[in-house]
């Protein structure tokens, strides 16, 4: 891994008016992403179509290609061939692009899904607000694997944590998702972009050494094995068949047991690394609000008020919600009344907080099936019952 | 005894293959094997860094070509080889990419990213093994099955109408189309050599023979009956109009280069385009300055 300074010819410094899908390609081009495969879909189709605009000026390749499916998997072909890449999705498109999620995470290949979440299942509500795809990133390729999955509350944060997926992706060699979702996508609002010296992006470990030694699944100490490219010469294999070290197919129990091992356990133990979430007057709370993306917006509201009656109300926003912070719920379980976990699904993130709760505290869900955001007088009434 | 002393030991494609990956899995009699045989002399006889060449596969029995020649290679999902070669070549387009799969995993599964790859006349070479059936998973009826063949999911035979894969490919817009069947061993071997300095996608397509399923359901004989059955029933003719050359069922396989046009490739297109267009503010991408 090599951390460096951007390179200017991305970064588009000063202050913008942004809608949070322009300010994705705008974080993906300062991140250093050279390379779009993507295919039109509402509510995300915006990014594309500023990345359009801009690499010609840059230098690189925005392509539409001719599904999501193609979309996918040409990034994963992309980042074999040395580029940070990276695509963009809604509903519909994410779920046809989960068979090679699986091939992306078992070929341990750095890319990045931007996901501008829409109503579903199916086509849903195309135009309208959802939060509803949280356990599909995590779980939705067959097998068992880890990813990473952000999910930014403002288009401030679009920019930002778009730099941090591609330098996640790209310092432990996975697929990192951005769980953004229709309402933070078309929200416009002030983003300040960086002087390039002052973005820090990072670079894939680069294997150097005897061509005839290269393994391309060999862990290294933080389990996250070397890189090359295609064209410098390794000669290298890599499928997506259960595999060994050298990324030979291997066909039985064993190579299993150490292929899927691998792949979760580069994630969960360095997931204290990755986490990350903000806290606010979660000290003495006697109720935690737990929420993400655009929810975490809505609840602001509900939290005020529930503190102006007198009620001792923390909140948590999750930064990343995959891996989950687990162990900081585990904590904060032990000492709170209540979670009250609003969520723009019917309790995917509360089903999980549940669990890491482990019946030390109730997690109140306050489900909403998509199409607009909480009135944040249902999660108000939620957090008092919850205080009651 | 010291390798080097009894040289006829040496397998003389040892260069171009994964030794530690053979035996293969193909069964006996099987043409793919042959045609990776034809692949690695037209590599030998061509002039190309092949530190820069990849191959990429899908799934299926010619899915597993990328497992065992020695290049960088990848063995992708069912039908996703054409988009994976694609990002491949896009990102990095000082590389040779070629494609090596079947029927079933391009025309099928993967038929969309087929014409639309043919389209946009992206640089990469595909050989697509054709034996006429999904042979990986036991021979069932494949969209190039001819009629009236009976497969295990055609217990009866086919009625499905099957595609004319070198028809396809040529109104897609692809740059060079061929079609041999495993038996013309040097006209496969000439042909890849043609494609690999093409500029542009070029389509090759081959008969080959499914001894043990394909055949064996038909009973056509053993492989080397089949070969000798499609080199016997073949006939050349380059140049010919594409909408002519249907597979029918035994039938006659009309083989040749039926297409070998010059056009501009997809990268050259964008970079003619948006300078034409942007002027001196496009930066130009993959052009050796």
């Amino acid at each position: 891994m090599r951390k460096l300074k951007a390179d200017p010819k991305g970064v588009l410094t000063g202050a913008h008016y942004l809608d949070g899908d322009f300010a994705i390609a705008e974080g993906s081009l300062a991140a250093g992403c050279r390379f779009f495969a993507g295919y039109p879909i509402t509510p995300s189709t915006e990014t594309a179509e500023r990345f359009a605009e801009r690499i010609p000026f840059v230098g690189g390749i925005f392509i539409q290609m001719e599904d999501e499916i193609a979309s996918i998997t040409a990034l994963i072909g992309a980042s074999w061939g040395g580029q940070k890449s990276m695509t963009v999705t809604s509903g519909p498109g994410f779920s046809l692009m989960m068979e090679n999620i699986g091939l992306a995470a078992m070929m341990e290949t750095p890319l990045v899904i931007a996901n501008v979440q829409r109503g579903g299942p199916s086509t849903g509500l195309p135009t309208l607000v959802g939060q509803a795809d949280m356990l599909q990133v995590k779980f939705g390729s067959h097998g068992d694997y880890e990813i990473i999955a952000l999910s930014p509350d403002s288009p401030q944060e679009c920019f930002d944590l778009t730099i941090k997926a591609f330098n996640l992706a790209e310092t432990y060699r996975v697929p990192v998702f951005i769980m953004t979702d229709e309402c933070v996508g078309h929200m416009h609002e002030k983003v300040v972009i960086p002087p390039a010296d002052q973005i820090e992006v990072v670079e894939r470990k680069w294997y150097v050494g005897p061509r005839q030694k290269y393994l391309p699944y060999k862990p290294d100490k933080d389990l996250v094995p070397f890189m090359v490219k295609a064209g410098d010469g390794y000669r290298f294999h890599t499928t997506g068949l259960t595999h060994d070290e050298r990324g030979y197919p291997a066909i039985n129990a064993e190579a299993q047991d150490w292929c899927v091992h691998h792949l979760v356990d580069k994630i969960t133990k360095n997931a204290p690394k990755i986490i990350d979430y903000r806290e606010d007057q979660t000290d003495n709370a006697e109720i935690v609000v737990i929420s993400y993306g655009i929810t975490s917006r809505v609840s602001v509201k509900a939290v005020q008020e529930a503190r102006k009656a007198g009620i001792k109300v923390g909140t948590l926003r999750l930064v990343t919600v995959w891996p989950f912070p687990e162990d900081r719920i585990k904590e904060l379980a032990k000492k709170v009344k209540a979670f009250v976990v609003p969520e723009i699904n019917l309790g995917q993130i509360r089903r999980e907080v549940e669990r890491c709760a482990f019946g030390r505290a109730p997690a109140i869900g306050v489900p909403h099936c998509g199409g607009w955001v909480h009135d944040p007088d249902d999660i108000l009434k939620a957090i008092k019952e919850a205080a009651r | 005894m010291k390798e080097e002393e009894r040289p006829e030991e040496r397998n003389p494609m040892e260069d171009f293959l994964r030794m530690d990956r053979i035996p293969h899995i193909w069964c006996p009699g099987c043409g793919i094997g042959t045609v990776v045989t034809s692949f690695v002399e037209a590599l030998k006889k061509s002039e190309l860094d092949l530190n820069k060449l990849a191959v990429v596969s899908g799934i299926g029995c010619t899915g597993r070509v990328a497992g065992y020649v020695k290049f960088d290679s990848f063995h992708s999902t069912h039908g996703r080889a054409i988009p994976f070669a694609t990002g491949l070549k896009l990102a990095n387009p000082e590389l040779k990419v070629v494609v090596f799969s079947g029927d079933g995993d391009i025309a099928g599964i993967g038929g969309n990213h087929l014409i639309h790859a043919a389209r946009r006349n992206m640089d990469i070479l595909v050989i697509c093994v054709n034996n006429f059936n999904y042979a990986m998973t036991g021979g069932q009826v494949a969209p190039t099955t001819p009629l009236t063949a009976n497969l295990s999911t055609a217990p009866y035979g086919n009625f499905e109408y099957p595609f004319n894969l070198a028809y396809l490919a040529d109104a897609c817009g692809a740059s060079y189309v061929a079609r041999w069947t495993s038996l013309h061993i040097r006209r496969v071997t000439k042909s890849i050599q043609e494609a690999l300095v093409k500029r542009g996608f070029s389509f090759i397509e081959v008969i080959t023979p499914c001894v043990t399923l394909y055949a064996r359901r038909n009973r056509l004989g053993d492989g080397l009956n089949l070969l000798k059955y499609y080199y016997d029933k073949s006939e050349m003719r380059h140049g010919a109009d594409t909408r002519t050359v249907p597979i029918d069922f035994q039938g006659k396989i009309i083989v040749g280069k039926f297409v070998d046009r010059d056009k501009p490739t997809y990268l050259e297109c964008m970079n003619t385009h948006l300078q034409k267009t942007l002027g001196d503010k496009y930066v130009p991408y993959g052009v050796k300055p």
